[in-house]
């Protein structure tokens, strides 16, 4: 509806010259697309480091006793830190930051920095999503796993975690979703080649809004299949969980 | 939860605990696992007070085998290797050696086919049995079983009491909590009533089913029996 009446405006042919030229769009789209590998690289580099530290981050906020006390004080604070920081203000501070400061042995390279950024920053939402997998899966089944003589430790490891993950697969999924698009966030830096830099150099250059149209058109292109996938992961737990359930 | 009770188990004893619910039954079968902390008094076991001090719980638990009313056993694993992940993890055995085991104790108690299977495929009656094997796998000394078949539909809770039957008929030390009077009646050399926390009265089940001296024991058995489970 909002299609239709845009298009009968007055302003329609001005809008679709600014916004969907196809000429513009064409001559383009090539070298965004090019540049797009890398945002999909930065995912595929922060992806898994941000689920192996949101790991040990949601770990250590489960382990018990006056003894740990130290460990899920660091967990805390370092989830309340990086969920409280907007991810832009991160990755401008340590993609700027860092790289300016000119420290011996340092990587300098502000696209490491950027994703640096990204790691930590979702490393805190997503250690949040496994707390809440672990809440979910019943006490019985510690219980259990316990009461054959298995310590903490292998109880986590073999019968919490596992049920945990499993759980809690369609929010983590969207957390993928999510840092698909934030990669490009790493554009706030400068001199970092990545889909969205290339199109705002396209459109200072060429006075035309086009090139954005592109890139985003790139990113629906992986996130609108995964957001798909999660929805009938969904469904499919849904139906499971009507459809058998002993326990 | 409870309030102060004795109980000494012999060896190759079978002791079955009977009594309203939220009387202690669970909760004293967990305490025997340490599953639940005492707060007072201790538990021994072949004379080593496993409630001391600087006693190594994990290992007290493998040598206790305690099965539960909810089967609790993993969904995400097949049947196969819920039984080894005990024996594998907690006693260090191969998993050939740890597969043998439970293919052995499957084939005993007729579920070897299940072996590749998950839970959530079997009957309450196949799972069940199956938490039992699981436990004994662990070839403890003592088995404790809470109200087993309370959950099963009545008609699976026979192939679950034939396996009580057989390891009891084999010599193993067992605390059974159960509704099941007639079951308890056949099979136990001691019958404990619980009411609030408390064994109210103990004996042999000749005497405490036909002839209870407690009141509140009476009263319980006659509520069995008006209810048709006895």
């Amino acid at each position: 509806m909002i299609v239709w009446l845009v298009g009968r405006s007055e302003n329609w042919p001005a809008i679709r010259e600014a916004f969907f030229n196809l000429r513009e769009f064409r001559e383009t789209l090539p070298e965004i697309a090019s540049k797009f590998r890398r945002n999909v690289l930065f995912f595929m580099v922060a992806e898994p480091a941000i689920l192996a530290l949101a790991m040990l981050l949601a770990v250590m906020r489960s382990l018990p006793g006056p003894v740990f006390f130290p460990l899920r004080a660091m967990a805390i604070v370092y989830t309340d830190f990086f969920r409280g920081v907007p991810t832009v203000l991160v990755v401008y501070f340590l993609g700027f930051g860092v790289p300016s400061l000119g420290l011996a042995g340092v990587p300098i390279d502000p696209a490491f920095w950027g994703v640096l950024a990204l790691i930590l920053s979702y490393s805190a939402y997503v250690s949040e999503v496994y707390r809440a997998g672990i809440e979910t899966v019943h006490p019985s089944q510690v219980a259990a796993a316990r009461s054959l003589g298995l310590t903490r430790w292998q109880s986590l490891r073999f019968v919490v975690l596992p049920q945990a993950v499993r759980r809690v697969v369609p929010p983590l999924l969207n957390d993928f979703v999510a840092l698909q698009k934030d990669t490009a966030l790493i554009a706030f830096i400068v001199a970092v080649p990545e889909a969205f830099k290339m199109a705002q150099i396209f459109q200072q250059a060429r006075f035309n809004f086009t090139p954005l149209l592109a890139a985003a058109l790139l990113f629906l292109l992986i996130t609108v299949p995964l957001t798909r996938l999660v929805d009938w992961l969904l469904a499919r737990q849904r139906a499971r969980r009507q459809g058998g359930a002993a326990l | 939860m409870l309030k102060g009770l004795d109980l000494d188990l012999r060896d190759h004893e079978v002791v079955c605990l009977i009594g309203p619910s939220g009387s202690g039954k669970s909760t004293l079968l967990r305490c025997i696992d340490l599953l639940e902390p005492i707060d007072a008094g201790r538990i021994a076991i072949h004379g080593r007070d496993v409630t001391a001090r600087g006693v190594n719980e994990n290992e007290v638990r493998r040598s206790v085998g305690i099965v539960f009313q909810a089967f609790n056993l993993f969904p995400h694993m097949t049947v196969l290797r819920n039984i080894t992940l005990g024996p594998t993890e907690a006693l260090g055995l191969s998993r050939t050696q740890a597969e043998e085991r439970a293919a052995d104790l499957l084939g005993r108690f007729g579920l070897a086919d299940k072996k590749d299977e998950y839970p959530d495929r079997l009957s309450g009656g196949q799972q069940q049995r199956v938490a039992i094997v699981r436990a004994l796998a662990m070839q403890p000394d003592i088995m404790l079983l809470d109200e087993v078949t309370s959950a099963l539909d009545p008609e699976l809770v026979a192939e679950v009491l034939n396996v009580i039957r057989e390891l009891a008929a084999g010599g193993m030390t067992m605390v059974i909590a159960t509704h099941e009077m007639g079951f308890a009646r056949d099979i136990a050399n001691r019958v404990c009533f619980l009411d609030a926390g408390v064994i109210l009265e103990e004996g042999p089940p000749e005497r405490i089913f036909t002839a209870p001296r407690e009141e509140r024991t009476q009263r319980f058995l006659q509520s069995i029996i008006e209810a048709g489970r006895m």
